[in-house]
Parts: structure tokens; C-alpha cells; sequence
């Protein structure tokens, strides 16, 4: 039997990966979505209404799983991790609430008319209550990075007793790391969104839905894929240095660098062994790391041996670190040549396009990865410096949170199968929508089609 | 800048007006979703679409609620959900289906909808019941004794009738014809076990919290608090006399049900507030022993303050754009 800590970990660990996977979709899609309805505006061109009618669907599912699972973490804050709101609540308290007062109001608020009420208000109200759900879920980010990364990078507080009290709202807010993470969570969601977007694309195209629509949406996701993906690949590495900067554990153990060195090399493939704390099988480019992270080819690296006892597991950290980087530079050659392919020939390949539908949830796998590489990088620590992951636990019997995680891991499960499978479906019905009819064009608005899927 | 002894009035009086809204909105989507038949007929897709615009918007009264509570009463947030970490964690997982089914339902194969209609009916049903169920615990000071887990039963029973009720009462405004005079039965039936489960709980609660007795008939409190119950009585009776005559030519008074189990909703959470106030663990905790730092609750205050109208002013510009009888539901 596991114990209480670890089987919360687990239950924290597989709450927020899940729930991340749905907001990283919609942050970046509201504003596919609210791209497609402007210019629908602009031109009156009933293409866009049909792409916006498409993605609006798969919006409004992805958008509802992430509501229903992001409740879950406002209970178990308290439930599972008390002393982390005892400790530290004064400042994650009313960052948490702004962002439910600003953020979950405005969406909610408005995605109703975003998604039923096209026939009931003005076409500018409409766009506007796009613009304005798009707006809040970015937003929500926002306030939850500056959270996280208050957690990661600390300042604007002083302790008493033992409890963080806020100082300087400005400070916390906009603490070193903030920027970096905000900047690079949204590129995130935006490169998931444009992955999805061309994937499912592709695989209309693959099923012979040779209609007007997914081949634009084809074309915009790829162009936003092929300038989303150079530039996460640069915030990457400016995030990086700011790690360096503030946590250099991480960064240590991101490398695999037991020993602090000069000239440190990159490695592309290593077994790291914490028992040993050495590497087997290294395959490195030899003082690549110095390099990126200091700009000088002998410059020098901490290595873990500087925070014994104070530094993460090695093996999780380093490996989700090559695998969000690994594919952030798939994506990069994959979108580069796909857009490339599109602008000469004005068609992709069966075989391209059957590889932006394996693509398609790559931006899932790349920003868990990255998440891992960041949270796990923070261990041991909850809050660096202030309190530990240890510390913070709950009391409650492991048999009772055992209970929970299984019925969590089961429960989403299903939802993932019945997700994924709806979305395919739902790419291979939109064959029968037919295409768009004279009378439309004329009055683009009106809907009277019988066969549109209900809401 | 307040001081900390208001704070913690200020804070939980806007949790409680976040729960008491909850219970009034979600409570009536809630309540269409335990009334949803299940034989496929078109009344379903319309109860559907009577809800579908709003309740996103309303669980995040919830997710506001919940939040005031951890955000302002950090120690008492903990208190409670470990006491009622099962129930807890049955809310969620049912609220989670729920919401996810609301959508597949409609974007799923044909043949998975009734799964998914299903899924919809269970979920808000076992969320409604634990709900109640949380309420009661939390009403018996989470003993763990026969008597408190049969009230509590007895109060998850309580909650997902008065859900329905408002829900078919809901219905009633928003729909006509046969599912109109549906919904009138169905707030036949629901309002007397609501009806019922407000007595006893009325009953129960000052008979085992000596406190609570001691509140509720003792004067000068007994002048303010006592008529709460007869002016429910009354309603109840003016809810009951409505439903026997509706639906009405022209659709006169539809809204009358719903409006009179909204007063009903509200007169019930203020007997309830008034009864534990300043305890926000009933007879462990009050809400002064456990605020947060004063400089936090400001900072969160004055946000609430620039924040909360604007709220409202959306809410009540969607609820008029889609004012009226619900219209077929659709993605444009």
C-alpha cells in the first residue's frame, strides 16, 4: 500500500495533467475561432462560416471537459495539500480568486452567446462575444501562470510565523520567472491548437471531404505552426536562462550535469544514474550545453553535486526535457515542410497529410513534457524555499485517497476514448454537410439546414 | 483599507450570496437534468436546450464559492472537505460527467445519445444527492453517528427534490405545450417532498443544535427569524394554488413558480446562514478564527468590488438574449 503522500501526489499529478491537456487546446483555438468569424465579417465569404461552425463544436466540447475538470482542483488544495494554503494561501489565495472573478466569469458569461446565440444577436455582438471569450481564457492563463510561477521563483512576500504574507502584489505578480513561463505556456497552446487544427485538416482531406474549408483551415494552421514553432523554440531558451539564473538544480538535472564543468557537452541520449550519479550511454555534442546556456563554449555549469539533497530526481526531469524538445524540433521540420510543400504545389501529399494526423495531439505530449520538466524541477520543494512537497501533505487515510485516484484514473479514461473518438467522428461526418448551396452564399447568416449537427 | 473583523463578515457574506446563487442556478439545471426522460423523445433535447447557454455560467458560482471559502478561510476550507473528502470527490466525479455528457450527447454518434442522456440524468442526480448529502454532514457538525448519517440521507433526498422542483419550475417558464404541462406535474409531485424536507429539516436542525435553538427562539433574533418559515409556508401554499391553474391563456404567470421557489431558495439559506453565523465550522470554528492575512482579503476586496457588477451585467445580458420560450439549440 502506498502511502497518503505519494498516492496524492499521484492524484494531484494526474488531475492537473489531464485538466492542462483541454485549456491548452481552447486558449489558442478561441482565437482560431475568433480569426475565422472577423474575417467572415470582412468578407462575407462562407468558407469561414463553415470552418468557424466546424471548430466552434470541437471548441465548445474541449472547452466543457475543461471547466468540469478544473473544479476539481479548488477542492483539493484543501483536501489533499492543507498546509500549502496554510502556508502560502495569502498569496495563492487571491491570485486563484482573480482569476475566477476576471477569467471563468468572462468565459462562461459570454460563451453561451459565443455558441447559441449567432441567430439572436448582432453579428458584431457575436464576434465580439468571441473576442471576449478569447480574451478570458488567456486571461486565465495569466493569473495562473503568475501562481505557478511565484511557486517556482518567490519574491514580494515576507515570512512571519512561519506564513508568507504579501508585500508587494506588483513583485509577486510579475515575478523573474513569470514572462518566460506566460509566454512560453501561450506559444504552447498555440502551436497545440495549430497542430490540431492542420491534423484534423488533414484527416478530412484524407477521407476525401474535398471541400473549400479544411483546406484553408489546413493552410492558416500550418502557417501558424511554421512561425509559433521557431519562436517557442527561442522563449524556450530564454526561459531556460532565466532557470539558470533562479534555479539552477533544475537546469542541472534538465543536462544530466553531476559535476559542476566547464565546457559541459550536450547530450542528445544518456541513462542517468542517481545511485552512481554518473551517466551511461551518453551520445553528446561536446560543450554544446556551455554554449546555449552561457554563450561561451567553456563556460561553467553547476552541477548537482552543488545542491545535495536539494536538487530533483535526475532520470523524469531529463528525459521530459528531450522529449519536449525532441519534438518542439519535429514540429518545427514538420510544419517548415508542410507549408512549404502547400505554397508550391497548393496540395500536400497523402503521405504528409497522414503525418499532420499523427501529429495531431503532438502539442499534448510537447507541453506535458514541459510541464513535467518544470514541476518535477521544482521538487522538493512546493514553494522553492518556503515549504516543501513533503510538508504540505494531508492527513487523510490512504485508503480513502486511493479510492479517489482510482475512480479519477478510471473516469478519465473514459473521457479521453469518448473524446478522441468524437472528434474523429465528428471530422469524418462533416463529409455529408454539403457544400455550400447558391441560396448561402447570398445570405450567409441564416441558417436553415436541417442536417448542421445540434448543439 | 477594513480591518479584519469586517473582512471576515464582508467575505463570508459574498461566499454565501456565491452559494445561495449557485443553489438558485445550478440548482435549476440541475434539477432538468434528474427530470430528463429517457425515451428519446424531442422534450429532451428541449429541456436540454432550455440549460444549455447557462450552465457553464452557473457551476462557476461553484467554482467562485469554493474558492472564496479556500481563498478567505483557508483553515476552514480544510476542515470541511477532509471531514467530507468521499462526498466530495462523488460531487466532482458526478459534476465531470455530467458536464462532459452535456456535450457528447449531442456530438456522438446517434447511437451513443441515449448512453450520453443517460449519463446526463445520473450525473446531476448522484451531484444533487451529494450535494444534500455534504449539507447535512455539515449541518450535524460531521458526527459520525446513525442519527447524523440519517439525517444526512434524509437531506440528500431534501436537496434533489428541491432541485427538481425549481428545475420543473423552470421548464414551466421557458417551455409550452405537452412539455409545459409535464413540467406543471412534475412540480406537483417534486414541490410536496421539497415541501416535506424544509419542514423537517426546519425541525431538526434548532432540535439537535442547542446553539441553534437558542438563536431561533430567543428574542430579539425570534422577531426577524420566525416569520421565515411561515412566509414559506405561504409560498409553498401560492405555489401549490399556481400549479393547479397553469398552464394559463396566453401563458399568464409562468414565472410565478420559478420566482416563489427563488424566494424559497433564499428565505431557507438565510435560516440556515442565520442559524451558524459566526461559526463557519458549526460549533468549532468561527469565520474570525480562521480569515486569512487582512492585507490579502483587501487586495481580493477591491478587485470583487470593480469586478462583481460587471459580472452581473453580463449574466443578465445573456439571460436576456435568451429570454423567452427556449428555441431548438443549436451550433448556428
Amino acid at each position: 500500500m502506498l502511502e497518503t503522500l505519494m498516492l496524492s501526489r499521484i492524484q494531484f499529478a494526474a488531475n492537473i495533467s489531464f485538466h492542462i491537456l483541454f485549456p491548452t487546446i481552447t486558449i489558442a483555438l478561441s482565437w482560431f475561432l475568433f480569426y475565422f468569424k472577423l474575417r467572415f465579417d470582412q468578407t462575407g465569404d462562407p468558407v469561414w462560416m463553415r470552418a468557424y461552425r466546424f471548430w466552434v463544436k470541437i471548441f465548445a466540447l474541449t472547452f466543457a471537459i475543461g471547466v468540469v475538470t478544473g473544479i476539481t482542483m479548488s477542492f483539493q488544495f484543501g483536501t489533499n495539500w492543507p498546509k500549502f494554503m496554510e502556508t502560502v494561501g495569502n498569496i495563492a489565495g487571491p491570485l486563484l480568486g482573480y482569476e475566477v472573478l476576471t477569467a471563468f466569469f468572462l468565459e462562461a458569461g459570454f460563451l453561451g452567446i459565443m455558441l447559441f446565440g449567432m441567430n439572436r444577436v448582432s453579428a458584431r455582438i457575436h464576434t465580439l462575444s468571441t473576442l471576449i471569450v478569447a480574451f478570458g481564457t488567456s486571461l486565465s492563463s495569466f493569473w495562473i501562470l503568475a501562481l505557478n510561477s511565484w511557486m517556482q521563483t518567490p519574491q514580494g512576500h515576507e515570512m512571519r510565523d512561519g506564513v508568507a504574507y504579501p508585500v508587494d502584489w506588483f513583485a509577486i505578480i510579475f515575478n523573474p520567472s513569470f514572462p518566460y513561463k506566460l509566454s512560453h505556456m501561450l506559444v504552447a497552446s498555440g502551436l497545440t491548437a495549430a497542430f490540431l487544427v492542420a491534423g484534423i485538416s488533414a484527416y478530412r482531406l484524407l477521407k476525401g471531404d474535398d471541400k473549400k474549408a479544411p483546406k484553408l483551415t489546413l493552410k492558416i494552421a500550418l502557417t501558424v505552426a511554421a512561425i509559433l514553432a521557431p519562436t517557442q523554440i527561442f522563449l524556450g531558451d530564454m526561459h531556460g536562462l532565466n532557470t539558470l539564473e533562479h534555479q539552477p538544480q533544475k537546469i542541472a538535472a534538465m543536462e544530466g550535469i553531476w559535476h559542476t564543468e566547464k565546457g559541459a557537452p550536450l547530450l542528445l541520449f544518456a541513462l542517468p544514474d542517481e545511485e552512481q550519479k554518473t551517466n551511461h550511454f551518453e551520445i553528446a555534442i561536446p560543450k554544446m550545453a556551455s554554449f546555449i546556456l552561457t554563450h561561451d563554449l567553456d563556460g561553467e555549469i553547476k552541477g548537482l553535486n552543488e545542491f545535495e539533497g536539494n536538487h530533483p530526481p535526475v532520470a523524469p526531469v531529463f528525459f521530459a526535457f528531450r522529449i519536449m524538445v525532441g519534438l518542439g524540433m519535429l514540429m518545427l521540420a514538420i510544419a517548415w515542410l508542410s507549408r512549404f510543400i502547400l505554397w508550391r504545389k497548393n496540395q500536400l501529399s497523402p503521405w504528409l497529410l497522414k503525418t499532420l494526423v499523427v501529429m495531431s495531439f503532438s502539442g499534448w505530449i510537447a507541453t506535458l513534457a514541459g510541464w513535467y520538466v518544470t514541476e518535477i524541477g521544482r521538487q522538493p520543494w512546493l514553494v522553492t524555499g518556503i515549504l516543501t512537497v513533503k510538508d504540505a501533505a494531508t492527513d487523510i487515510a490512504p485508503e480513502n485517497v486511493g479510492i479517489t485516484l482510482t475512480l479519477y484514473l478510471v473516469l478519465y479514461v473514459v473521457i479521453m476514448v469518448a473524446y478522441l473518438h468524437t472528434i474523429f467522428t465528428m471530422a469524418g461526418r462533416a463529409i455529408e454537410i454539403e457544400e455550400i448551396s447558391i441560396d448561402e452564399q447570398v445570405k450567409p447568416v441564416i441558417n436553415t439546414s436541417k442536417n448542421t449537427v445540434e448543439g | 483599507m477594513f480591518e479584519e473583523y469586517t473582512l471576515a463578515i464582508i467575505f463570508v457574506s459574498l461566499m454565501g450570496f456565491s452559494i445561495l446563487l449557485y443553489a438558485v442556478l445550478d440548482g435549476f439545471d440541475l434539477g432538468v437534468g434528474i427530470l430528463l426522460p429517457l425515451d428519446q423523445t424531442d422534450n429532451a433535447d428541449t429541456m436540454i436546450a432550455s440549460i444549455g447557454p447557462f450552465w457553464d455560467a452557473n457551476e462557476t458560482w461553484l467554482v467562485l464559492a469554493i474558492g472564496l471559502l479556500l481563498i478567505a478561510f483557508p483553515a476552514a476550507h480544510s476542515y470541511i472537505f477532509k471531514e467530507l473528502y468521499l462526498p466530495t470527490a462523488i460531487l466532482l466525479i458526478s459534476l465531470v460527467l455530467r458536464g462532459v455528457a452535456f456535450d457528447f450527447r449531442a456530438k456522438a454518434a446517434f447511437s451513443h445519445k441515449p448512453t450520453w442522456n443517460r449519463v446526463f440524468k445520473g450525473g446531476s442526480l448522484v451531484a444533487s444527492l451529494s450535494q444534500g448529502y455534504m449539507l447535512g454532514m455539515y449541518v450535524m457538525g460531521f458526527e459520525s453517528t446513525l442519527a447524523a448519517y440519517s439525517f444526512s440521507l434524509l437531506s440528500a433526498f431534501g436537496v434533489a427534490a428541491a432541485y427538481s422542483y425549481i428545475g420543473a419550475c423552470w421548464l414551466i417558464m421557458k417551455t409550452e405545450g405537452e412539455l409545459q404541462i409535464q413540467a406543471v406535474a412534475w412540480a406537483q409531485k417534486t414541490a410536496l417532498v421539497c415541501f416535506i424536507g424544509v419542514i423537517s429539516v426546519s425541525l431538526v436542525n434548532p432540535l439537535i443544535n442547542p446553539n441553534v435553538y437558542d438563536k431561533w427562539f430567543s428574542l430579539p433574533n425570534a422577531f426577524i427569524i420566525l416569520p421565515l418559515p411561515f412566509i414559506c409556508f405561504a409560498l409553498f401554499i401560492f405555489s401549490f394554488i399556481q400549479l393547479k391553474q397553469l398552464p394559463k391563456v396566453n401563458d399568464k404567470g409562468c414565472w410565478r413558480p420559478f420566482v416563489a421557489a427563488v424566494v424559497i431558495f433564499t428565505l431557507c439559506f438565510f435560516g440556515l446562514a442565520f442559524s451558524f453565523f459566526p461559526y463557519i465550522v458549526p460549533n468549532k470554528l468561527t469565520i474570525w478564527e480562521t480569515a486569512s492575512a487582512p492585507e490579502s482579503l483587501n487586495f481580493v476586496l477591491w478587485g470583487t468590488i470593480i469586478v462583481v457588477p460587471v459580472i452581473f451585467s453580463y449574466t443578465a445580458f445573456s439571460y436576456r438574449v435568451f429570454w423567452g420560450k427556449v428555441r431548438e439549440l443549436r451550433y448556428h
